[in-house]
């Protein structure tokens, strides 16, 4: 058994060392790896949306949200063994906006690997997050698990090349989630071929882990909830046993199991966004299996915001959402389901009136 | 002048004016219907500006950026008991607390033509939706 005994007394042990520690409402958390030496943790944070105001001014809201995240993933214990940013650090791409969001996430006492998103991307096509935080797709091997970064927010070129005047033109009319001007996401046909090339020196047994910002699978264009190429690239993980894909971008939970795949998506620091079934006006596909996070209460600043640590059992991941202002929420690989699961309010039964959405 | 007088005289004037008009007041066209679309639309159309505007508040965040297509903001549902405010408010009193908070901006008079706008453009998005006052 891989179990999580969440454990106030063991929080409070380990962040009595810090003086906001005793003040942060976690329940810190215990892994018990009683069954295999494969299972371990890692920490993921994503879309804290730096955003600049001018000269040394961010918006305060924002960092906020991204500074309380590292803090907290700092008091981690056991400590996991690294930690992802699933995208959108900046809100517009600038200099600035790169470079304080990395000052913020230099306070992690982990290694930190980095997910493109578009808000980073679309004002010099990831030229100065490169230099920052590296390539913007690669993989790596951990403990049997083989993880996949893929740069997901990709769109026509046409779109990209020659449609804007100016470079910053082309950021903001991406940054708009709802902006009719904007184009679907995609990973494009360089990165199906390298990750073609990439997969066919893993056996089809390794557990895989693909890291993307858009979600690898379609729920709402108008919001970009949606990657145009999504059943190409599922199609080259289908051959693989356990795959498990997790996204950013849409500032909300949600979940699905595609075949063999299980998709997860991950809360952002800054703030939540809306279902896409509140929009009255639009189709939508969000997955059946997913419950949906508590309603925002605006009047709390962090509330529907939050960050996650992620559970790598046997090959599986199951997502233990760290959230401000509501209850934790954990979803958990079910085996014999084969399906990604809320422990708690899976059954139509167990929801509760704030995760109704309309 | 006496009660008798003025109401005789009310009466004159009322059957002079019937005589006068020979258009009653209710009839309209397709033109005239256009037309005061146009303006309803006109007014979402700056709604939608102001609700992606960067310059709305003071520090560079627009309503957008939160309520994209002004999802979540159930303009059906008001007036409404607003909890943490304490009382039955309608929407427009919660569109400038999002204006002073997130926004850090300046709150705007009811009957500003920029609230109105941005109050068209909220309850057009959401068209169609049934109305459920006081609904959390
Ligand atoms: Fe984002
Ligand atoms: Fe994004």
């Amino acid at each position: 058994m891989n179990d999580i005994n969440r454990s106030r007394r063991d929080f409070l042990r380990t962040g009595g060392a810090l003086a906001l520690g005793a003040s942060l409402p976690i329940s810190l958390v215990e892994l018990a790896f009683a069954e295999s030496s494969q299972n371990f943790t890692f920490a993921y944070i994503s879309d804290a949306h730096i955003q600049h105001i001018k000269g040394n001014r961010f918006v305060r809201n924002w960092d906020m949200g991204l500074q309380r995240a590292v803090a907290e993933v700092n008091l981690l214990t056991p400590k996991p063994d690294f930690v992802m940013f699933g995208g959108d650090l900046a809100q517009l791409g600038s200099k600035e906006e790169l470079d304080h969001g990395a000052e913020i996430m230099s306070a992690l006492k982990h290694d930190v690997r980095y997910v493109m998103g578009e808000h980073d991307y679309y004002l010099d096509l990831g030229a100065y997050w490169e230099q920052l935080f590296g390539p913007q797709y690669y993989s790596f091997d951990h403990k049997g698990v083989h993880f996949i970064v893929l740069n997901s927010i990709r769109t026509y070129d046409d779109w990209t090349f020659k449609r804007w005047p100016t470079a910053e033109q082309r950021m903001l009319e991406m940054a708009g989630l709802d902006n009719p001007n904007g184009s679907p996401f995609m990973v494009g046909e360089e990165q199906r071929k390298w990750l073609k090339e990439d997969l066919a020196k893993v056996t089809k047994t390794t557990p895989l882990v693909v890291f993307s910002h858009s979600p690898l699978q379609k729920i709402y264009k108008g919001w970009n909830f949606w990657t145009e190429d999504a059943e190409q690239i599922q199609a080259l993980l289908k051959a693989y046993k356990k795959v498990s894909v997790i996204y950013g971008h849409v500032h909300q939970i949600q979940y699905n199991q595609i075949g063999n795949i299980s998709f997860n998506s991950v809360m952002a620091t800054a703030w939540p966004w809306p279902y896409p079934q509140a929009y009255a006006q639009a189709e939508q596909y969000l997955p059946k299996l997913t419950v949906p996070m508590n309603r925002a209460d605006p009047f709390f600043e962090r509330d529907a915001t939050g960050w996650q640590f992620i559970n790598v059992a046997n090959g599986n991941v199951d997502l233990n959402f760290t959230l401000y202002s509501n209850k934790d929420r954990v979803v958990r690989f079910d085996k014999a389901k084969k399906q990604p699961q809320d422990v708690e309010y899976q059954v139509d039964k167990a929801r509760i009136d704030p995760q109704s959405h309309y | 002048m006496s009660t008798f007088d003025f109401i005789g005289k009310g009466l004159l004037a009322l059957s002079l004016m019937v005589t006068v008009n020979t258009v009653s007041a209710d009839e309209f066209t397709p033109e005239d219907q256009q037309r005061w679309q146009q303006q309803f639309m006109d007014s979402v159309k700056q709604g939608r500006e102001l609700w992606t505007s960067p310059t709305l508040g003071t520090n560079g965040v627009a309503c957008a950026q939160c309520h994209p297509n002004a999802a979540n903001t159930h303009p059906e549902t008001y007036p409404k008991f607003q909890k943490q405010i304490g009382k039955v408010i309608p929407l427009w009193e919660m569109i400038n607390w999002c204006l002073r908070n997130p926004l850090e901006g300046v709150p705007l008079a009811a009957d500003d033509p920029k609230m109105i706008a941005i109050q068209a453009y909220v309850t057009y998005e959401r068209r169609g939706v049934k109305l459920e006052p006081g609904k959390h």
